[in-house]
């Protein structure tokens, strides 16, 4: 069966500057696939251009067997794909029943974002609590909840996580990353970009480590929480 | 009291204005300084179609088509390929966009001030004893705050309205809930265009129109809409009408009245200097 995205080559630039040096990999239909590596390695690069925020030089992206190279970011979210990105980037004046409306921007039939809201409230119950406060007054792990929760309502076969676990507590971490592993046995695949690498490695399937710009190693997680090379650049504590 | 009132109905087509500044300052992060001009656009039109049809609803109506094209038009032409490019060099676009209209103007319909007699006709009314009030200007205040509701509830409670709000405060992220950034920008010039073709019928009540027509109001809109808060819609209505009640309590002071603009754009100086985002404006926060 061909995998839900493949990137193929991809080459990206900021200007002159360039950030992805031919990136290729895959992301099978089920997956947790984690993307490991230093601070400007590129691992937000690679989320931002699979989204379309960012457009690669040069290189193929393919999701669900269509080329969505060139494809603007407000098409693919229609594709199914949802993208939680760095920092959360909540909508911080608007209140919490209004980001997570925007979440279902693009859906239509509303007794099903309905449904939806319900399923996301379960996840998330502090949310419905709070559903009329204004976000940017919400602590960081019910901001990374909102954002989380707000990705939820595009209905999303795949989704993208960048830095869940950024700025919370070890418990609050722990916690997110049951939810996004609950998340995923609900039948939504995961591409997850992480500093963590060690809670990342723990749920994830497979992983690619990444280097300034290149991969530099890839294969299942639990053979790599034992690689030599990683645990010592990455999972020492 | 009748000086209030006027002073309200001037400042509610301030109002007018400077929300179409801030709205498109909001979402495009941009000062549309043609803006002003749109409304002398809006005028001409009023008065060509009347003077043919001699029917006052067409001609607004009209006016309003074209003010709306025309906003759309402009984004389109002269801002959306700068996008990415420095805002001084959008700044200066805009002005030269608003030299473009002016000078089209002028070798159109001359430099001769035209008046419009639509809102005028309707005379006035004494309200109580020896107060006499012009039907022109209920009229004006009465629409604006109409308009000023819509706009707010359309902001609010429509998906389009979340949308516009998510635009100004995070392109990237809209574009991540699947917002498309290029319509929103598109709905926020046609909603401006429409309030400033507003603007145009009710000033001209004031003033005849002429190429240099929407500069003066453009201008005074602006500070407005600083004064408010840019960016801020609820900003752009108290900055509009505090500017207008302003103005008119001035001129109805003879000793101060010539010194009217100065003290206006005084009062701009003096707020920022005390709060320099305006009076509704937000806090620039860092981001975490």
């Amino acid at each position: 069966m061909a995998p839900l995205l493949k990137v193929d080559n991809i080459e990206v630039y900021y200007g002159m500057i360039k950030a992805l040096k031919g990136v290729s990999f895959e992301v099978n239909k089920g997956e947790i696939v984690a993307l490991i590596g230093a601070n400007g390695a590129g691992k937000t690069t690679i989320l931002h251009t699979v989204s379309g925020l960012l457009k690669p030089k040069t290189g193929k992206i393919v999701y669900n067997d269509n080329d969505i190279t060139k494809t603007p970011a407000h098409k693919i979210v229609t594709m199914g794909m949802a993208h939680v990105p760095e920092g959360r980037r909540i909508f911080q004046q608007l209140s919490v029943i209004d980001n997570i409306k925007l979440g279902a921007f693009t859906r239509k039939d509303k007794n099903e974002i309905e449904e939806t809201l319900k399923y996301v409230y379960e996840r998330f119950p502090r949310l419905k609590e709070r559903k009329n406060q204004i976000a940017g007054t919400l602590s960081g792990g019910e901001q990374q909840m909102l954002a989380m929760g707000r990705a939820l309502m595009s209905k999303p076969d795949f989704i993208l996580m960048d830095e869940p676990s950024m700025g919370l507590s070890p418990l609050l971490v722990s916690e997110i990353f049951e939810i996004i592993k609950a998340i995923n046995e609900n039948g939504t695949t995961v591409l997850l970009v992480e500093q963590n690498a060690k809670k990342a490695l723990s749920i994830a399937d497979r992983a690619y480590v990444l280097e300034t710009g290149s991969i530099v190693l890839s294969g299942d997680a639990k053979d790599l929480m034992n690689d030599e090379s990683v645990k010592k650049a990455y999972l020492s504590e | 009291m009748v000086t209030l009132l006027d002073g309200l109905s001037l400042g509610a087509i301030y109002a007018l204005i400077a929300l179409g500044y801030t709205m498109v300052y909001g979402i495009a992060k941009m000062l549309n300084f043609a803006h002003g001009d749109v409304i002398m656009v809006g005028a001409y039109a009023i008065f060509t179609v009347f003077s043919i049809t001699g029917n006052p609803v067409i001609a607004f109506i009209v006016s309003i088509i074209l003010c709306v094209v025309l906003g759309i038009v402009i984004e389109k032409l002269a801002y959306k390929p700068l996008r990415t490019a420095s805002p001084l060099a959008v700044l200066i676009t805009a002005i030269g966009v608003s030299n473009l209209l002016q000078g089209l103007a002028q070798l159109i319909f001359g430099t001769e001030p035209k008046s419009v007699i639509i809102l005028n006709k309707l005379g006035s009314v004494e309200i109580a004893d020896g107060i006499i009030l012009n039907i022109s200007t209920i009229v004006t205040l009465v629409l604006s705050a109409i308009i000023m509701i819509v706009l707010t509830l359309f902001i609010k409670k429509t998906k389009t309205g979340r949308a516009m709000l998510a635009v100004s405060e995070d392109k990237g992220a809209a574009q991540l809930m699947g917002v498309n950034v290029n319509k929103i920008i598109m709905i926020t010039f046609a909603i401006g265009s429409a309030l400033a073709a507003f603007a145009s019928l009710f000033y001209l009540i004031k003033i005849p129109v002429s190429p240099s027509f929407g500069a003066l109001p453009g201008i005074k809109a602006f500070a407005a809409a600083v004064i408010g808060g840019i960016g801020s819609i609820p900003g752009a209505m108290v900055g509009g009408i505090l500017l207008g009640l302003v103005e008119n309590i001035c001129l109805s002071i003879d000793v101060i009245a010539p010194y009217t603009t100065s003290i206006e754009f005084g009062l701009l100086i003096l707020i920022l200097l005390v709060k320099p985002t305006g009076i509704l404006g937000k806090k620039i926060r860092e981001k975490v």
